[in-house]
């Protein structure tokens, strides 16, 4: 038996089978190192991940700073009467950050949690590591490089004073989130030792919520953007042809719509409807639009969906579907009805508006630093998704100036530059104030900013949250 | 200090491994048998240097005496091995008798730190397994009539499936066992060896249509046993490796393409079939979704080897413990935490070097009988590497098989040994046939 004969052809199959099995552990080491390099921070940066807290012990967490390098969160080294090191994380700023930070105690939070791992590693020098490691000495961690302007911050802020709302803005062409306030907020200083008061406390107040990204509103008037980019598609090039005359309250069938204060526009064609804010002249439209197409529309522009954000957020929400009755057709065109959306998102939809249709992926963080401030890793910006043509931003950047210059947006009016944006005054409870929305952007030739504000129960949009837009574009604008 | 050494040596003990793997590379370039003969002892070398920072890591963070005797029992056991071995055959294949050491001090290693006392079984079985197994070249060079009785194996092998199946035990929603007074054993593992021992044997004395489809309806009976004992890791390896058994064998185009249709017609009725199939898919597809459920043992395996990354953590300063079943299916990932991506994709090239040993050994062999052998072997152990290797990393959904050798499991363990020595037995018959030519 031993003496067969050779046979090539079986060891011809048996090479072929041989390299297909290296090919494909090719395959896997490939994908290993792949993991490894490009996949795994991403994927170990998760809550469910114990070994990161277990990191926390081994490191002196980095520190957090401001676009221009001021320091927002730190951590702070002490020795006590006993000889033990004690660390504290300190927020200099106390509640001006409270959410786009975040806190690092009782959980983690913001930038705080976003950042976690890179915060709890250090790419320092490999010798001072090394030494640092053979005394037994905690290592510190990298700290990481907002895109948060300090200034930009402080303004929403103190703009928005004591009343409840949220403002944030956005480098329309990079996504950089340039300011995020949430009001009313609370000192990440002592979130640990007040942290029943702040989970039992007024319901209402809600002051752990990040009202920015977490926040869901009736849109109001800011929805109008949709219903007019709904009509456009339906009648391209021939909306502008629309013409409404507007009493102060539109009469269909039993309902009534009512413009902000009953005011009566009067003879009002597309843009100025949109300019005015008139809630009849859109009510009315609205009856004529396809439903369906609103709904897909609706979707197209984010509603129901994930959006492209690493913080938590709520989803936003549209309802209606083509068998609506005629009065939630008149309420959700004009923006109440069931539709909610968070202040994030708003601000999202006019970056892409702003930004010729591409919405850029929001993001906080620059870069991250070693300890001596030695660039580790820097953050580029991306595509999100393009959430209309360039075209359909075109004809809605036209109507926002319009809002601007001839409508309810005049407190945006500069000689020294363009602005462009949307009021609204949303509807949400009778008897109530309604919440002041104001969504824009500028210059409306090259956007620089773009600024969401939502004032609850701040009355008219173009009042109370327009000012506040202005501030931070006149802030980041002209450097006042 | 403890902490110098501890930083010291994981990056020394990455630095050994991947010598080892250069020179088990290198030795396949290498013409003269002196050259190779360096390389095993540098091979050698190296593999004690990493025991012994291994284990004295494992010493300086448990502080533990018995931990410190544990391995010098360890030291003495793979020194013995390796030269005894040598003494009574005395033309062993030496790099594979390196590699197995090499898996075995790192599975030793591994289990130490999760749990000595494991490890300790662990190493008993071993020893047991590696004197037991230690016969198989010198039957083998005896027993020439193992080639005829194919049916002696092929109904043994089912016997003992259908066996399990019907009264195993269960463990993670399979019948994988057969518990026996407290030993608790694994037939699938062993049955393997009998099964590619069944198709060779069938296959040495006819390719002939009515000789293959006998062939592929025993071995087809032998996957729907595993299939429903719903060990389909194990089915799967049966499968791939009469795949490729049939095809050296006929070199048949039509047969190979017949056979890969239905074994993916197969898994797709079983994705159909199985709810566990469709979960095992879902949690590669996306762990995270499901994170607290189904994605989370692929989750804890991402994230111990993230965290690891290219040079780990260090051995003791990981948490491996927080993967399920970290032991046997995913010991790869606790490699990848504690001793780093880099020493667990050396630890894969040098399963890699295996199966090509035995790829050379069964190309070189004349008698179809023993090529078949060498090659189905070749192909159980590397499908079954692949399988859990890539499980553990998420490059294909996990199915529940062990690392030979490095994982725990006393059958597994025992198997492994079978397998190897199997193939040294065709080696040495080999290089005595050579030198008889030769003289």
């Amino acid at each position: 038996m031993k003496k067969g004969k050779p046979n090539p052809s079986a060891n011809r199959s048996i090479r072929g089978f041989a390299a297909g099995i290296g090919v494909l552990f090719l395959g896997i080491v490939l994908y290993l190192a792949y993991f490894l390099t490009a996949e795994s921070e991403t994927v170990i940066n998760n809550s469910y991940n114990s070994r990161i807290s277990a990191m926390e012990e081994r490191m002196i967490r980095g520190s957090i700073l401001a676009d221009d390098g001021t320091v927002l969160a730190r951590t702070v080294v002490a020795t006590d009467s006993n000889g033990t090191e004690m660390e504290t994380r300190e927020y200099p700023y106390g509640e001006l950050f409270a959410h786009a930070v975040g806190y690092s105690s009782a959980g983690k939070t913001g930038v705080e949690a976003l950042a976690n791992f890179q915060l709890l590693r250090a790419h320092g020098n490999f010798l001072e590591n090394g030494l640092k490691e053979l005394a037994g000495e905690k290592k510190t961690g990298d700290s990481v490089v907002t895109t948060f302007n300090l200034r930009l911050q402080q303004i929403a802020y103190e703009a928005l004073g004591d009343r409840r709302g949220a403002v944030a803005a956005m480098d329309p062409s990079t996504g950089k989130i340039l300011c995020m306030v949430s009001k009313p907020a609370f000192d990440p200083n002592t979130v640990a030792e007040n942290w029943e008061s702040l989970i039992h406390g007024d319901t209402a107040e809600a002051r752990l919520l990040n009202r920015v990204t977490q926040g869901l509103y009736p849109p109001g008037s800011t929805f109008k953007i949709l219903t007019a980019l709904q009509y456009m598609r339906e009648h391209p090039g021939a909306y502008k042809e629309y013409r409404f005359d507007c009493s102060g309250i539109f009469a269909y069938e039993s309902y009534q719509i009512r413009c902000y204060h009953q005011n009566a526009h009067g003879e009002q064609d597309f843009t100025q409807a949109f300019a005015n804010s008139c809630n009849g002249a859109f009510a009315n439209l609205g009856l004529s639009l396809d439903l369906a197409g609103l709904k897909g529309l609706a979707e197209q522009l984010l509603f129901n969906r994930e959006l492209p954000l690493s913080l938590p957020y709520s989803k936003s929400s549209y309802q209606m579907d083509s068998g609506a009755g005629d009065w939630e057709i008149l309420q959700t065109s004009i923006g109440q009805g069931q539709t909610l959306i968070s202040p994030m998102h708003n601000l999202l939809i006019m970056s892409a508006i702003a930004n010729d249709g591409v919405l850029m992926r929001p993001y906080l963080i620059d870069r991250v630093e070693n300890a001596s401030g030695e660039l580790v890793k820097e953050f580029r910006p991306s595509e999100a998704a393009e959430l209309m043509v360039p075209n359909e931003a075109a004809a809605l950047q036209e109507l926002l100036i319009q809002v601007v210059n001839e409508g309810t947006g005049s407190a945006l009016k500069r000689d020294t530059y363009q602005a462009a944006g949307k009021t609204g005054s949303a509807e949400f409870e009778t008897g109530k104030e309604t919440h002041a929305w104001f969504v824009g952007y500028a210059p409306a030739e090259d956007p620089k900013i773009a600024v969401c504000v939502i004032v609850e129960e701040g009355g008219s949009g173009g009042g109370t949250a327009a000012p506040i837009a202005a501030e931070l574009m006149d802030a980041w604008l002209l450097g006042e | 200090m403890v902490t110098l050494i501890v930083g010291i040596s994981r990056y020394l003990m990455i630095l050994l491994i991947m010598i080892y793997t250069y020179y088990s590379f290198r030795y396949y370039f290498m013409k003269e048998e002196a050259d190779q003969g360096r390389a095993v002892r540098r091979q050698t070398v190296c593999l004690f240097m990493l025991h012994f920072l291994a284990n004295l890591l494992v010493v300086l963070n448990t502080e533990s005496p018995a931990l410190a005797a544990f391995y010098g029992a360890q030291a003495v056991f793979f020194l013995g091995y390796i030269y005894l071995y040598r003494l009574f055959y005395r033309k062993v294949s030496r790099t594979l008798v390196n590699h197995v050491c090499l898996f075995l001090m790192t599975g030793f290693v591994m289990l130490t730190r999760l749990n000595p006392e494991q490890a300790m079984r662990q190493f008993v079985i071993a020893v047991i397994a590696a004197a037991v197994t230690w016969i198989i070249p010198f039957v083998m060079d005896r027993v020439w009539q193992l080639a005829k009785i194919p049916w002696i194996y092929g109904l043994f092998g089912l016997f003992l499936l259908i066996l399990v199946c019907a009264a195993g035990n269960t463990a993670y929603g399979a019948q994988l066992s057969l518990g026996w007074g407290g030993f608790s054993f694994q037939p699938s593992e062993f049955v393997k060896i009998s099964y590619v021992f069944f198709i060779a044997t069938m296959f040495y004395r006819s390719t002939e249509f009515k000789s293959v489809a006998v062939t592929t309806a025993a071995a087809a009976a032998h996957v729907i046993v595993l299939v429903l004992s719903r060990d389909l890791g194990s089915a799967l390896i049966y499968f791939i490796a009469y795949l490729a058994m049939l095809f050296a064998a006929t070199s048949n185009w039509l047969y190979a393409g017949t056979g890969a249709a239905g074994g993916i017609l197969a898994a797709v009725l079983a994705y159909g079939l199985f709810p566990h199939v469709r979960r095992r898919v879902a949690a590669w597809a996306d762990p995270w979704s499901d994170i607290a459920d189904t994605g989370y043992q692929t989750a804890q395996a991402l994230f111990a080897i993230g965290t690891g990354g290219w040079f780990g953590m260090g051995l003791y300063q990981g948490m491996p413990e927080k993967i399920p079943v970290v032991n046997k299916d995913f010991i790869f990932a606790a490699v990848c935490e504690e001793l780093g991506g880099l020493y667990a994709l050396c630890l894969l090239a040098v399963c890699l070097c295996c199966f090509f040993q035995f790829v050379i050994i069964a190309m070189k062999m004349r008698a179809m009988f023993y090529k078949l052998i060498a090659f189905g072997l070749g192909t159980v152990y590397i499908t079954q590497v692949f399988l859990t290797v890539g499980g553990a990393v998420k490059f294909i959904p996990s199915t529940g098989v062990t690392l030979p050798f490095v994982s725990y499991g006393g059958s597994s363990l025992l198997a492994s040994f079978a397998l190897f020595n199997i193939i040294q037995g065709l080696y040495i018959l080999k290089r005595e046939e050579e030198a008889d030519e030769k003289g």
